[in-house]
């Protein structure tokens, strides 16, 4: 076995149908920060040449506002709304996240309800953030308009539910050490069962959309393929890494929360390419589905917070712990360091799209500009949590 | 997955002169750390990454943390005569320690489905340019959380294929996650900044530099 790196091989250049193309002419062109399809303040740095990307350096930064330094200087339970601003899509499972890292770093229970309620919320809101992924992504490639207004119309849906239990749609701030922060009536559970029922529907009527769409086909298969290989080598988690056919889910892995009650199938993909990619929000979409209304069945009464837990003045113990869920951009960690102050001595928040954005130059290479925004979108970023 | 002994003891037989440390973790969380030395960091962690029982293949979350000069206090009992009477009294004793920069890496394993396991390595003090070696070209993933450390706690990394800021932009001075980074003063809302107020900018922005690292890539492709 050789100890070196396994370096990607250059992804072969398509053949291109024009006549002339610009034989080592390099033309650099910026890309961003002020373009709608780079989701964001984003910016990418490519050379040209014609129009084939030959290198590509992303530049990023610009939301920029040290999260981790406002969080060492603020309490345990005052970085929990701050958490929210970082994936401004899923703040439920950000706060699932910094929640689970503070309980292992001070050893709370969770009570069941709780944990019931984690996972019914989490996997909402994996399904309104697949729903606007493909939204997006669709956008991306031309389709301007309409699969978007189709998503966004699921997504507010999910969202009006999260308001009537939060009382905010995006930022919910909902989690709390030891359980959450306010129970869901027999009303909200009606509610969402009825959505969740209704929601695969919409998952056929998008993937009637996509599945056989020609100019999906032609703008998406082959295009930006990833090796299982790099993807591993490289930290690519969540539906991106799942995409390149590895079978890794920190939900099956580490079984936290009540994920090991649940049946549910990962999906996996097998050439790693962008349309996978695609493929694969819409398959997770119904598995959680599938999660969600085993989870609605089940959910036992009782109470949401685990009594002992002082959340005002709250101080763990002297340690560190580094907590990992499967948020659905792949893996977000929180890594705490306690001295035993009510501050975290260290704040370390690990972003599943920022380190995704790792091989963005890998899959582009060798691409078309205009192949460039779709595959940025099958990555799946969202500048709040790659600038922090 | 085995005890973090017995890594120990296959790393220190597999990489010879590796110094080894386990560092505790006093908390709940049971997740203990391995220091490793700089200098067989690279061995150490290909050796992780590569021994069939081991496979830590997914380097997860890689980050800096900043420890300042610390003094530990230790009260021990000691018997003592005091008024020709034999008594336990509490003596203090005072440990200085000096402050330091450390990488943590947290690792996995995707075939094996184990983990993590935690190393660490060390600077020797807290001065401008310390140095750590890269171990991106064992994990890839470290390749941006690394340059973010440089940018935000200002570890070299030796060997690291690309080392610029990637969330400050280039021309900031400083690294403000350090804990004793000060704020610089609001210059930013005087719209000509002059006098002192641009003498404290200048403190915290080198005059206009080159330019951002990631332009003039075309004259690598061509190189």
């Amino acid at each position: 076995m050789t100890a070196t790196i396994q370096t990607l091989e250059p992804i072969e250049r398509p053949p291109t149908t024009m006549g002339s193309r610009l034989e080592g002419e390099l033309m650099e062109v910026s890309m961003g920060p002020q373009h709608p399809s780079t989701h964001g303040v984003f910016r990418m740095n490519v050379a040209l040449e014609g129009e084939i990307v030959r290198k590509l350096k992303p530049v990023f930064g610009y939301l920029h506002r040290n999260h981790e330094k406002i969080g060492e200087n603020t309490s345990y339970l005052g970085s929990m709304p701050y958490t929210d601003r970082l994936d401004y899509f899923c703040s439920m499972t950000n706060n699932w996240a910094y929640a689970l890292s503070v309980e292992k770093l001070a050893g709370i229970e969770v009570p069941e309800r709780a944990q019931y309620l984690r996972v019914i919320l989490a996997e909402l809101t994996r399904l309104q953030n697949h729903a606007s992924l493909l939204g997006f992504l669709l956008s991306d490639m031309g389709a301007w308009g309409t699969p978007l207004m189709y998503a966004f119309r699921e997504r507010e849906k999910i969202l009006d539910l999260f308001e009537s239990l939060s009382g905010s749609r995006m930022m919910c701030d909902y989690m709390r050490f030891g359980g959450c922060r306010v129970d869901a009536g027999p009303d909200w559970m009606e509610r969402a069962k009825k959505i969740v029922d209704l929601f695969p529907r919409f998952i056929d009527e998008m993937e009637n959309l996509v599945v056989g769409n020609e100019i999906v086909i032609a703008r998406t298969q082959n295009v930006g393929k990833l090796s299982a290989e790099l993807a591993i080598n490289a930290g690519i988690t969540g539906p991106m890494l799942r995409a390149c056919g590895v079978n890794y889910d920190v939900r099956k892995v580490d079984g936290y929360g009540f994920y090991p009650r649940f049946k549910f199938r990962i999906p996996l993909g097998e050439h790693g390419d962008t349309y996978d990619r695609l493929m694969m929000r819409a398959l997770e979409m119904r598995e959680s589905v599938g999660i969600l209304k085993q989870a609605l069945e089940q959910v036992p009464a009782g109470p949401i917070m685990n009594p002992k837990v002082k959340i005002r003045a709250f101080r763990p113990p002297v340690g560190e712990a580094y907590g990992r869920i499967e948020a659905p951009k792949g893996e977000l960690g929180f890594y705490l360091i306690s001295d035993g102050g009510t501050n975290p001595y260290r704040y370390r928040v690990r972003p599943p799209s920022f380190i995704n954005l790792t091989v963005l130059e890998d899959l582009c290479l060798g691409h078309t500009v205009a192949d460039v925004m779709v595959i940025l979108g099958s990555v799946d970023i969202v500048m709040g949590e790659v600038d922090r | 997955m085995e005890p973090l002994e017995q890594i120990k003891a296959r790393i220190e037989a597999a990489v010879p002169g590796a110094k080894i440390d386990i560092v505790p973790n006093p908390g709940p969380a049971q997740q203990l750390s391995l220091l490793i030395d700089n200098e067989h960091a690279r061995a150490v962690a290909r050796f992780l990454r590569i021994d069939p029982a081991l496979r830590f293949d997914f380097c997860s979350n890689v980050t800096g943390v900043d420890w300042l000069d610390r003094t530990v206090k230790k009260t021990v009992k000691v018997k003592k005569l005091v008024d020709s009477e034999e008594k336990e009294v509490d003596e203090t004793t005072e440990e200085k320690i000096p402050g330091y920069l450390e990488a943590v890496y947290h690792l996995y394993s995707m075939i094996h489905k184990h983990g993590p396991v935690v190393i660490r390595m060390r600077t020797t003090d807290r001065a401008q340019g310390a140095r750590l070696p890269s171990l991106t070209s064992i994990w890839r993933s470290a390749e941006f959380q690394e340059r973010e450390i440089f940018d935000l706690y200002g570890v070299r990394f030796d060997g690291h294929p690309d080392l610029r800021r990637i969330l400050m932009w280039d021309e900031f001075v400083d690294h403000p996650m350090r804990k004793d980074y000060r704020e610089p003063d609001d210059y930013e809302y005087e719209p000509t900044p002059h006098d002192d107020v641009l003498e404290r900018a200048k403190q915290h922005c080198a005059s206009r530099p080159q330019l951002d690292g990631a332009e003039k890539i075309t004259d690598a492709v061509k190189g």
